[in-house]
Parts: structure tokens; sequence; C-alpha cells
């Protein structure tokens, strides 16, 4: 039904929801020694939740597209957070969050509208 | 930390900010310290250090941070001959903190740097939850 109704953009947007809760776990580990940064690999997220979906209603392995961020710079400490480049991915994915609400939201308006018959 | 509600955003935010406030703090005690004297090496103050350690909360992915105790430093304090010192030993020696002050002061600023920088991340996550409740 959510998917019949929203088409790829409800499940686009809960994993958005949750790279926003990767990345800014990235920034809050900046100077954690040996914390070694993670990020979603949207298109194979996305895909896994989309196939899960579609094939009966199983909730597709959370983990899924999860990747380890390659550092450019190694640092003493193990720490592989590099802060410009996650505040970059923060930014792109908060935009990206802005973008896939708005067509839900214009997919909830036209569904209003047909309701109301206007 | 299986009692507790599960990690959101906003708990995430607020433990990493503290743990960058006990930082903050442990190096304002060192810069405080700094140049104080004592008549013995082992009652000279040591530089102490917050430990950050990562909290995975497996329910939601986050991994927020906790400081898991302050070390203190193994740096020796300095000797200094100074007989006319009231503190001065038998020697005529007093012993300094070996407070490094330019370290503790890149501590400070990378520390509010690293704060700012969850307060813009909370600032971005509220206003976007905002946006989605606000949707009709």
């Amino acid at each position: 039904m959510n998917e019949r109704l929203f088409g790829i953009h409800g499940a686009a947007l809960t994993l958005r929801s949750e790279r926003m809760g990767v990345i800014a776990s990235n920034i809050a580990n900046a100077a954690t020694p040996g914390f070694k940064a993670r990020d979603i690999d949207f298109n194979a997220a996305l895909d896994a939740r989309i196939n899960a979906e579609r094939g009966g209603g199983a909730a597709s392995d959370p983990r899924a597209g999860m990747v380890w961020r390659r550092g450019a710079l190694p640092t003493l400490d193990g720490n592989t957070v590099e802060l410009s480049r996650e505040q970059v991915a923060f930014a792109e994915n908060a935009v990206a969050y802005s973008a896939t609400l708005s067509f839900v939201q214009g997919k909830v308006n036209t569904i209003t509208r047909a309701l109301k018959g206007e | 930390m299986p009692e507790q509600a599960p990690m959101t955003l906003f708990s995430m935010t607020t433990r990493a900010m503290q743990a960058q406030l006990v930082r903050m703090n442990a190096a304002t005690s060192n810069l405080a310290n700094a140049g104080s004297l004592s008549s013995t090496q082992e009652g000279a103050y040591r530089p102490i250090r917050a430990v950050f350690a990562v909290e995975l909360d497996r329910a939601s992915g986050l991994s927020g941070v906790t400081t898991s105790g302050l070390v203190r430093s193994e740096t020796a304090p300095n000797k200094r001959y100074d007989p006319a010192h009231p503190l001065a030993d038998a020697d005529g020696n007093v012993w300094e903190a070996p407070v490094d002050e330019t370290a503790e002061m890149v501590e400070i600023m990378d520390s509010s740097r690293q704060y700012q920088n969850l307060v813009q991340a909370l600032q971005t996550a509220k206003q976007l939850m905002l946006e989605t409740l606000r949707s009709q």
C-alpha cells in the first residue's frame, strides 16, 4: 500500500533519515580514538528496501548498503572521520531529504484533492 | 544500555556535546594550573585529558560518545632551581606543572569547533523533522 501510494519516495525518505543519523554519528565521534566512520550507500540500500517490500513485506536487513568510509588521511589514533567530508555529506543528505519530502507532500496533496473532489 | 530508551538523534547529540564539554573543562583546568608550583615532584599538578569511547545503540544504529574517564599525563614536572622561593625543598628546587599552554589552547579550539558542528547538525536535523511534521 505504501509503495503504491508514494512510489519509491516512502522508502527513500526513511533511508535519508537513517543516513542523517549515521552521518551525525560520524560528526559526534570526530574525536573518538579508533572510531571508524560509516556511511549508507544510498542506491544499494534503496534497492534492498524496494526488493524486500515487493517480495512479501519481510523487513530487509537494516545493514544493507552500509559501507565503511575510506579515509584519505590515516590518523595516529585510528579515527577515520574527516569533518569537512562529513559536513558536505550531511548537507547533501539534508537537501535530498527536502526534495524527497516535497515529492511525498505533492503526492499527499494530489490524493487529498481527489478525495475532496475539487 | 539495555534498560534505557533507544537513542535518538537528539539524545545522541546531547551526549556528544556533554563529552565535548568534559574535554573542554579538562583543558581549561590544565590551563588554570599552568605554572603552579610544588615543593615535591609527586605534589606537582599533572595535566588531565578526557578519553572518549564509542557508545553503539544497536536498536537505532546510531553511535554516540561517552567519556570513559580522565587520564593524568605521565609527563614529569619541570624542576627549577630557585632557593629563594618559599616552596623550595632542601636542595633549593621547586617543581612546576608540565602544562603545554599551546597544546591546551589548540585542544579547546578543536573542541569548540566540534561542538559548533554538532549544534549545526542538530539544527538542520530538527528543521527537517519539523518540516516533515508540518506537512499536511
